[in-house]
Parts: structure tokens; sequence; C-alpha cells
């Protein structure tokens, strides 16, 4: 069997609104089956990039091809084979939600069914409810619900989950995790990094507009971001901190030093996704802060390119 | 939540442009009935115009008696087709509009264009629903003019077929009309701000709520360019005894140019649609 083609492919994605560089030359892949996370903070170019590759907006440079079509040129058989949760909605919900499910259910070519996608979403006692009296989680699951009653190949999630209480979240992943096992590609943005860690297989990091880590979520940040930190206090007073990869030897050296006594607020600390990508991120804006404060190279840049 | 999710894909036809279109109707006509501000400023409006008119003019005799005391009508009687007319334009133009517009803002028309739904079929659905609550306004207008007001209905058959003609042209043009009005406000909550005196200085210049023949010509000539004013003049020729036309601007219904001026905005309402008309603003 060939390796089937990946679905998602964004080469050199650039996006300008007027002087405003949104996007600077994204590139990725998400292969067939796949959930990818698009992580980094707000204004970063997370919702731009998946707007780009939903239809809704056009780029200024690069290429993107959507399961085998570029976005640009995506007709409504394209879109049936989407789903889309945006980061926002605020329809007015004169409807109910069985009434909303039902009537975009008939817009597909092979729907899920209702019933079910409702009781998957949590909705079941909501579902004769109008969509204007829910709150904003459940509101939120309905946007969800939406999203997969086309039965989509590749589901668009822009932070799916804003508004969840810790157990509607959870109730969400397996929601997902059920999606993934059936096989639908998934392009996932959230501000919660252990949503990311729990749903996600690969993850890209955007920062400023560029791409600034990618790769499998274990491996993200490299080997050295996943150091273990001895954290306490000396007899100073002072906080300090030893990144090792032996942390048992440096706590039993610790304590032999100090003659056995215990050390005060001793830690030790293994970086979560979310340690990671704030120190990512963290390098990236010291970056491009050096970057701004040293004018003279990008003189030297702009003389290049003529007005 | 639960994962029970069934994983079938089997391969089914998608369904048809018109099928989509009719099952928009019904789901837009069912929340057009859900909205408070729709049901009073574009269904019921009329009812209370009439009902103010023939409240507040009910002491001061009959409209266009003639010397010898023959041929007058009721204040309400002389008022309805305007009401009628008014109706045409609030289904089509008023609430389009200001519905399109809202839907534009709150990110519905966002979430329908990421769907397989083609803008033909959300056309089919606004202009049916335009054209569902405009024959049902008609209707209980009408039957409210004959049994509340005492008001004649014409009983000539011909009269019908014209009453027939301008409704399906003034209706169709209005919400034409109506679609290509909601791409002006930048937003939903300003519809309401942008739509409302479009269509308020048209009625009172058109001969809705005050009586044509006694408007200034210049008037009279700038309503003649909107298509308001012949609907009007279309509905007066249906209700209004004969000798009415005689204080129309030329002395005639000129059913004529009825036709031909809502022909030309039908044409100008369709070409603005079809080049306005995006599921969301694009950027730039």
């Amino acid at each position: 069997m060939t390796s089937t083609p990946p679905v998602v492919q964004v080469r050199d994605l650039q996006k300008s609104y007027g002087s405003v560089e949104a996007v600077r030359g994204v590139s990725f892949s998400i292969a067939a089956g796949e959930t990818f996370a698009l992580l980094g903070p707000n204004g970063a170019g997370k919702s731009t990039t998946i707007e780009i590759l939903e239809g809704y907006r056009d780029r200024t440079g690069g290429a993107v091809s959507v399961l085998g079509i570029d976005p640009r040129r995506g007709g409504l058989d394209w879109k049936a084979r989407l789903g889309i949760v945006l980061q926002t909605s605020a329809e007015s919900g004169n409807v109910t939600v069985t009434e909303q499910l039902r009537h975009f259910a008939g817009l597909y070519p092979n729907p899920r069914d209702v019933d079910e996608v409702i009781d998957a979403t949590g909705l079941r006692e909501k579902s004769k409810t109008r969509i204007g009296k829910l709150s904003g989680g459940q509101r939120r699951r309905v946007d969800v619900a939406l999203g997969i009653i086309g039965r989509p190949e590749l589901l668009f999630l822009d932070e799916p989950t804003t508004g969840f209480d810790p157990e509607a979240r959870h109730q969400f992943w397996s929601l997902i995790r059920g999606l993934k096992a059936e096989g639908t590609t998934i392009l996932l943005t959230t501000h919660y990094l252990e949503e990311a860690a729990q749903l996600g297989d690969r993850a890209g990091i955007i920062a400023g507009g560029r791409l600034i880590d990618i790769g499998s979520i274990d491996d993200l940040g490299g080997a050295d971001a996943r150091i273990p930190l001895v954290r306490w206090r000396d007899e100073n007073g002072r906080i300090r901190e030893e990144r090792t990869n032996r942390p048992a030897r440096v706590v039993a050296e610790l304590t032999a030093r100090l003659n056995g006594a215990e050390p005060d607020d001793l830690e030790i600390i293994r970086p979560s996704l979310e340690d990671v990508y704030l120190a990512l991120v963290r390098d990236d804006e010291a970056e491009a802060a050096g970057r701004a404060a040293t004018p003279s190279g990008s003189q030297l840049i702009d003389q290049d390119v003529p007005a | 939540m639960s994962t029970t999710i069934t994983g079938t894909r089997p391969q089914t036809k998608a369904p048809g442009v018109l099928c989509l279109g009719l099952a928009r109707i019904g789901y837009e006509t069912r929340l057009y009935f859900r909205s408070p501000d729709t049901l009073l400023f574009t269904f019921f409006f009329p009812f209370i115009m009439l009902g103010i008119f023939t409240a507040a003019f009910s002491s001061s005799g009959n409209i266009g008696t003639n010397p010898d005391g023959t041929g007058g009508v009721s204040v309400g009687a002389y008022y309805l087709p305007g009401m009628l007319a008014a109706g045409m334009l609030l289904s089509g133009v008023q609430n389009l509009a200001v519905d399109i517009a809202g839907e534009r803002s709150d990110g519905t028309l966002k979430r329908l264009g990421g769907t397989p739904l083609s803008p033909l079929s959300y056309f089919v659905g606004k202009i049916g629903q335009v054209f569902v609550t405009a024959i049902l306004q008609a209707a209980l207008l009408m039957l409210v003019a004959r049994f509340a007001f005492n008001i004649a209905l014409p009983s000539e058959p011909e009269k019908w077929g014209t009453f027939a003609w301008v409704f399906l042209f003034g209706v169709i043009t209005s919400a034409f009309l109506g679609i290509a009005l909601s791409a002006l406000p930048r937003s939903g909550r300003s519809a309401t701000a942008v739509v409302t005196p479009v269509v308020l200085v048209l009625q009172f210049v058109s001969g809705v709520y005050l009586q044509f023949n006694v408007l200034p010509d210049w008037m009279q000539n700038l309503a003649s360019i909107f298509p308001l004013k012949w609907m009007a003049q279309g509905m007066r020729s249906v209700f209004l005894p004969d000798s009415f036309a005689a204080a129309e601007q030329t002395g005639s219904w000129d059913l004529i140019w009825v036709a031909a001026a809502l022909g030309v905005w039908l044409v100008v309402g369709l070409v603005l649609s079809r080049v306005t008309f995006r599921w969301i603003r694009r950027d730039v």
C-alpha cells in the first residue's frame, strides 16, 4: 500500500493585513487520522491560519492544500467533508438544540444521527431548549455538535472547550478520542496545554506569526527542555535551582551537605507541556525583542527591498 | 458525552440545492414567527397603522365623495391598499435587511458559509420566508379590514388578477432589495437605525400614510423613482373605485408603468444582491 497523502499541507503560509504580517512563513502538514494541536499566545496567528485552511480568509502567500484541494477553490463538495467549530459564535438562538441539529444534518450528504450526537455531546436534557437560553458552556457543546453532525473527515476545533467546567472538558476529551478512533483528522487550537497533551499526537507552537517549534507532544522543546528541575531554599533564604537528569543524586548531595537536615521548600519539577511551552514562547519573545533592539540589521534588509 | 459514535461512512448523494432551499423556507419562517421584534415591526405594523388611521379619522367622513354624495369610501377603505403595500415593503426590505445584517454580525452567516449550503438555497429560504409571511399578512389584513372595519373587498376576478401580479412582483422585488440593503449596515445593531429611516421616509412620500394626490409635485416625482409608490398605486387600483383613478398623477392607474417600475427595481435588486452578498465580510 502506498502511504496516503497528508490531509492538510501548509507550505510557507503568509498573511498580511495591510502592513501587519499576521502569519510569516508557517509550514506544517497533518496526516490522515492525526490530531494536530496548534498552540500559541493570543494574536500569534493561530486563528488566521486555521481560517485560511477553512476557506474563510485568503492568504497572501504560500501553498495550502486541505483534503487535496486549495481552500480558495473549495466548493460545496469539499465543505461537506469538513467540520468547523469556530472560535466565537453568538447567534440569536430562537431554535431548539434538536431543531438546529436536525436542520444542519439536512445540509450534509451523510450526516450522523441527531440523537446520537445529542447524547455524545451531553445535550440530552437541553435538547428541547432554545439555544438562546443555554449557558455559555452548553452553547459551546452545541457548536461542537454542529461541527461533527456532518460526519467530517477533517474537524477544525478552534478553542473548543472555552467555558467548559472540568467535568465537561473531560467528557469532551473522550468524545474527541471517539472521533479519533473512528479515523477523523483533527486540527485543534487551545490555550489549555493539558488538553493539547491529552488529545494531540503532534503540536506546533506559533508565536509572532512564525512556527517556533513543531513535533510530537513529548519531543516539543527538545530533550533539554524536559530535564527535571531541583529547587530548594538555601541557608541564606535564597531560592536555588538546578537542572539535572539525576535529581535524586542532587538531592542526596544536598542533604549530605546539610548533614542530613531537610532542605527548605525542596521540589523536583518535571517540566509539563505547559512549562515547555511557556519557556519556548518566552525565549522567542526575548529573541524578537533582541531583533527589534538592533535596528541596523533591519535597516540593511530594508535597503535590499526597493520601496 | 460518551464515545459511542458510529464510524460507518456509507456513500449518499448530496441534498439538492432546491431541496435545501425548501427546507430553509420552513426553518426561516419558524424563526420569523419566534422573533418578537419582527412580529411587531414587520408583521403587525400595518394592522396597527390601519387601526390608528381608522380610529383617528372615523368622524371625518368619507374620502373622494362625488358632489352628488356617491362614490366615496371610508377612511379605513382608503388606507387599506396603502397598508397592503407597506406590508409588502416591510416583509421584504425591512425584514430581510435587518435580519441578514444581524446574521452577518452574529456569526450565523459565517457558520453557514462553512457548511455545504449553497448561497442559492439560502436565498430561496429567505425569499420563500418573505412570501409565506407576506401572504399570511395580506390575507389577515384583508380579513381584519372586512370583518373588523367592515371594508368592502372587490368582487371582480380581474381586480384579483391585478392584485396577484402586483403582490407577487412587489414582494419579490422587496425581498431582493432587502438582501441588497443588508450589505449596508456595518453591524447588526446599527441595522435597524440604517434601514428603518429609509423604509419610513419611503412610506411617507409614497402615499401610504399621506394621501398621495395631496403631496407636492416634487415629492410625487421623487417617490416615483422608488418602487413603493408603484406598489401602492397598483393596490389602489384593486381596492378603490375606478373614480379614484382621476386622483393619480396622470389621471389613470397606469398599471403598465407599475409593472415597468417594479420590473426595473426587481432587476436592480437581483443584481445588487448577487454582487454584494458574502457569507462574511472579506478581509483586504
